[in-house]
Formats: C-alpha cells, sequence, structure tokens
C-alpha cells in the first residue's frame, strides 16, 4: 500500500517535471511576447474601479502602485527605445483615487512624472495635477505644496511660481521653518544654483529613502555642473581646434590643458561635441538627463 | 443557553473537522511570503501594504468561512436528515439557529483573532528591522492598536454575512444560498450610491424606492474604514460604536426572521 502511494506521488512528480521541461523547451523554440511589454489598462475610470474593488480599494491601489513602479522602471531601463511612459499617469491618477491618502504615490508619482525624457515622460504639468490632487484629499499637508514649488523651480525654472507655492508649504501646519527663507531668497535671488543645493539639502533630510535618493542625484548633477563651469569651459575655450579639427578631449590632453579625461560626479567620462566644444554628461551616467541651466 | 452553547461548540468542532484552520496557515505564508517580496517592489511602502494585505485577507477569507460554512448550517442537517435526531434531543428550532449561528460566529472569531495576531506579529518584526528614520516616513506605527477598529468592524460585518447565509440556508438549497449571501455582500457595498440617488433622479416614487433599498440592504460599505487606520487617520469612537450597533440590530432581525422560518418548517 505504502509502495503504491510512493509510486504514485513519483510518477505525479515526474509528469509535472516533464510539463516544466516542455515549457522550458517551448518558450525557447516559440518566444512570445512578455505580458508586461504591452502597455494596457484593462480599467481606466477611476470612479468605476472604486466601484469594482468594493472594499478593498486600499489594496487594489498598493497593486495599480506597484504596476505604476514597474511601468516607470521598465520603461526607463528599456534600451529598445520603447520610453514612452504612456499608462504612468494613468495609473497613479488611478492608485491615488482609490487611496486619496498615499503620500508617496503623489510625491514619488510628481518625481516620475517630471523627470525629463527619456529619463521620464518629462509631463511636469502632470505631477503638478497629481500633487494638486493631494492637496484636495489633505489640504494641511506641507510637501505637497512643497513638492509642487520645487516642480516649478527645477523644470520650469519658474521661481515667482516655486515662490508662490513655497510661501504656501510654509503656511500649512507643522511646515519646517526653512520654507520661508526659501519663498523669499526665490524672489531676491531668482534660480541660482545656491538656492537650488539648500532646497535639495533640506530634501535629503526627508525620510524618505527615494526622495533621499532623488536629491542626492540632482546635488551630483549640480556639482557636474559647477564641475564643467569651473574646470573645463576655461582651457576649452583657450585651447580651440585648428580648422577643420573637431574639438575631443584627445586634443585637450595633448596640449596638457586638462590633467586627464574628466568624468562626471559618478566617475562616468564627459562628452564633449566635437563641432561646439560643449560638455554634457554620457547617455549611459545615471546623472542623464542634467537639468536645464542653473546660474551660478 | 446550555442547548445553545452545545449546538454552537458542536459547529465549531465540525468546522475543526473540515479543516477550516487550513486557512491560518495559508494567511500566515501568505503575509510571510509578502514581506519578503514586497521590500523589492513597493518604494518603502511595504509596511502599508502588509497592513492593507493583512485587513483584507482577514475579510476575505472570513467572507468564505461565513458564506460557505454558514450556508450548510441548517441545510447540511436536513440534506443529512440528521435534523430529526437534533430536533428529538430537549433543543427547541430557536435554541438549535441560535447554536448554529454562535458556532459559527465562534469559528470565525477564533479565525479572526489568530489572523490579526499574525498581522501584528509579522508587522512587529517589520518594524524591529526598519531604521527609526524610515519609520519616520510611516502614515502611522508599525504596528498601530487602532487597527483593532478596522479589524473589529470587520469581525462585525462577517457576523452579518453569517447571518445572512443562515437566513437563506433555512429555506433555500446551499448553492442558492451562496449565490443570494454573495450578491447581498456586493450590493451592500454599492448601497452608500443608493442613498444619494435623490441626488441624480428626480421621480419620487424612484428615489422612494431607493431610500428603501438602502435601508433594507445591509450597509456594508459603513464597515469599511481599513484605508483610514493603515494611514492613521481618525476614526471616531462614536462612529465606531453607531455602526457596530446597526450591525447588532440587524444581525438581530435577520436570527429572529430565521427562527421563525424554521420553526414553521415542516420536516415530515
Amino acid at each position: 500500500m505504502r509502495r503504491g502511494r510512493a509510486g504514485g506521488i513519483a510518477l505525479a512528480l515526474a509528469a509535472f517535471a516533464a510539463a516544466v521541461a516542455l515549457q522550458m523547451a517551448r518558450d525557447r523554440a516559440y518566444p512570445r511576447e512578455e505580458l508586461q511589454n504591452r502597455a494596457f489598462l484593462y480599467v481606466q475610470s477611476p470612479a468605476a474601479l472604486r466601484r469594482i474593488a468594493l472594499s478593498f480599494d486600499s489594496l487594489a491601489a498598493d497593486i495599480y502602485w506597484i504596476r505604476a513602479l514597474q511601468h516607470y522602471g521598465g520603461d526607463r531601463l528599456s534600451t529598445d527605445g520603447r520610453q514612452r511612459y504612456s499608462l504612468l499617469y494613468p495609473m497613479l491618477d488611478l492608485t491615488t483615487s482609490l487611496d486619496p491618502y498615499f503620500k508617496i504615490a503623489y510625491r514619488f508619482g510628481a518625481i516620475f512624472l517630471s523627470e525629463g525624457y527619456p529619463g521620464g515622460p518629462g509631463r511636469p504639468d502632470q505631477a503638478i495635477a497629481l500633487l494638486q490632487k493631494g492637496i484636495a484629499a489633505d489640504p494641511g499637508n506641507w510637501e505637497y505644496y512643497h513638492d509642487i514649488a520645487f516642480v516649478h523651480y527645477w523644470q520650469y525654472r519658474d521661481t515667482r511660481a516655486a515662490a508662490d507655492w513655497f510661501r504656501k508649504a510654509a503656511m500649512q501646519p507643522s511646515a519646517p521653518e526653512w520654507l520661508e527663507p526659501v519663498a523669499a531668497s526665490m524672489l531676491i535671488q531668482g534660480g541660482d544654483r545656491a538656492s537650488a543645493r539648500f532646497i535639495l539639502q533640506q530634501i535629503l533630510k526627508s525620510p524618505q529613502a527615494w526622495v533621499q535618493r532623488m536629491a542626492r542625484r540632482s546635488l551630483l548633477q549640480l556639482d557636474t555642473l559647477d564641475f564643467i563651469d569651473e574646470k573645463l569651459k576655461k582651457p576649452i575655450a583657450q585651447n580651440p581646434p585648428p580648422p577643420g579639427v573637431p574639438y575631443s578631449w584627445q586634443w585637450l590632453l595633448e596640449r596638457r590643458a586638462l590633467p586627464g579625461y574628466p568624468t562626471d560626479q559618478t566617475g562616468v567620462p564627459l562628452e564633449i561635441d566635437p563641432a561646439t566644444g560643449a560638455v554634457t554628461v554620457a547617455r549611459r551616467s545615471e546623472l542623464w538627463p542634467m537639468p536645464k541651466q542653473l546660474a551660478r | 443557553m446550555r442547548a445553545i452553547s452545545w449546538v454552537a461548540v458542536n459547529v465549531f468542532k465540525e468546522s475543526v473537522r473540515d479543516r477550516v484552520p487550513y486557512n491560518l496557515a495559508l494567511f500566515a505564508v501568505l503575509l510571510i511570503g509578502s514581506s519578503f517580496l514586497l521590500g523589492q517592489l513597493t518604494a518603502g511602502q511595504d509596511v502599508k501594504i502588509i497592513k492593507d494585505l493583512g485587513l483584507a485577507a482577514i475579510s476575505v477569507f472570513g467572507l468564505f468561512i461565513a458564506i460557505f460554512i454558514g450556508i450548510g448550517l441548517v441545510s447540511k442537517e436536513v440534506e443529512r436528515r440528521s435534523i430529526y435526531s437534533l430536533l428529538s434531543k430537549p433543543i427547541s428550532r430557536p435554541q438549535f439557529i441560535a447554536g448554529k449561528y454562535a458556532g459559527l460566529v465562534l469559528t470565525l472569531a477564533v479565525n479572526v483573532a489568530v489572523m490579526t495576531l499574525a498581522l501584528y506579529l509579522v508587522l512587529a518584526y517589520l518594524t524591529y528591522v526598519e531604521p527609526p528614520t524610515s519609520r519616520a516616513a510611516w502614515d502611522a506605527p508599525g504596528t498601530d492598536p487602532r487597527m483593532l477598529k478596522a479589524i473589529g468592524l470587520i469581525f462585525v460585518e462577517l457576523m452579518i454575512i453569517t447571518a445572512i447565509a443562515l437566513f437563506f440556508s433555512t429555506f433555500s438549497t446551499p448553492m442558492l444560498s451562496a449565490a443570494l449571501t454573495f450578491g447581498l455582500f456586493i450590493v451592500g457595498h454599492f448601497n452608500n450610491d443608493l442613498k444619494n440617488f435623490d441626488k441624480i433622479m428626480e421621480s419620487k416614487p424612484a428615489i422612494l424606492l431607493a431610500r428603501g433599498a438602502y435601508h433594507t440592504v445591509p450597509d456594508f460599505s459603513a464597515f469599511d474604514v481599513k484605508t483610514e487606520v493603515v494611514h492613521g487617520l481618525p476614526v471616531a469612537a462614536g462612529y465606531v460604536a453607531a455602526t457596530v450597533g446597526y450591525g447588532f440590530a440587524y444581525i438581530a432581525a435577520l436570527v429572529v426572521l430565521s427562527v421563525v422560518i424554521f420553526s414553521r418548517r415542516d420536516f415530515k
């Protein structure tokens, strides 16, 4: 009896192993389009989804949040040039409609949406719309006002609008004291790198690891901009190549204008435009794409 | 009272024999497995999502237990013909119904209590391993006792579902009882829309009908405060008390109706 049962289990395991082996062989021979590569969203209406979710709207929000992260990450890392981020805003909209208090979905969502293409969809307008939705759900949360100010400042270079939103953030209960001076410095100094560095250093104090990471990356971008201005622009201008010869690091190194191949703050070699001599970070650098030029 | 507790204990023992506690192992595996996976997928939102998942799982597991055991509470006894020997004992029909209901509620209470404990243990572990700087970003503490408000309301909701299943079980087949109970569970979550019909319709009879349906169908949407407790938002004690009171009154009505129907049934 016992031997018969053991034989049955062994037979079942062998059949299961055969099924797995056949599945693997079939996938190798006839590769199918990966489902996650196909961008689709069955239900796009937040109101409909809230009803479908019954009392599980919070859990449904978590699922859409994970999907939004995967959609963003997948498109950002894809090498086949399919970076479209077409579903990012609808997914974030669904997430925050299902759970209107999902703070991270508003804040990270805004970072993702405002990031310039191809690092993100380059839609600061959608980032602001998402954050304003957050304000409608939780009007006393200063972080949403602060993030809108940051989008105006970092993406639009609109210091007046940024100052206005920093001031609104400062008026909220439990807002930190440094917001009011930031609003004032926006109006007085305009968009300079020192102000940007100060705001980013404040953001760096955020307890959220992803927000810290974003701030750290932006600070490295500013350091790289400083490095290009301070250490590279002058030697490039003073050592133009002869007519017909392109700008290159090789040329500058031969002329001993530079001590070595210059790199950005992550150690990836910088690139020089052969026609104009303009310096940029490499596409493969994590700092790419760089923000629009900020005055020093 | 002794007769009721005797029936209740037997229902509980039968649910154990039916391997209902197996769902607790599934719940534990689900939570522990998710807690390891979610850290990689959720951008630091694992505790929030474990709370959402845990509360939803308590609700779903409880729903299945309430429906699939509840629908068989009376009809199974009739099908097996064990009802004849039961009713020949010194147990009245109202005691039989009350005992059956209490037994399933006891099963649910044990299940919900163990699942709650498992959820708090997983959350305590996640709180322990997270650095204080990350914990500062959470909307509410990991082992927030305010979650008990949501769990309490889930339990009362499950008690209503059990009462509905029992009610249908007194006069209908198990299949139809399951469909009707599940249907009422879904309709009950749309109940809030019925209340606001007057804002989209002008017809007085239609508005009155919708209002009537709003008061007749169980108002399950009122029992859902999961989002609020997960974010540490206040849920007024008065609201919880009023909702629990509503639940108990609704249960009383259903159990009494079940007793009335069952008392009139002829088993010859």
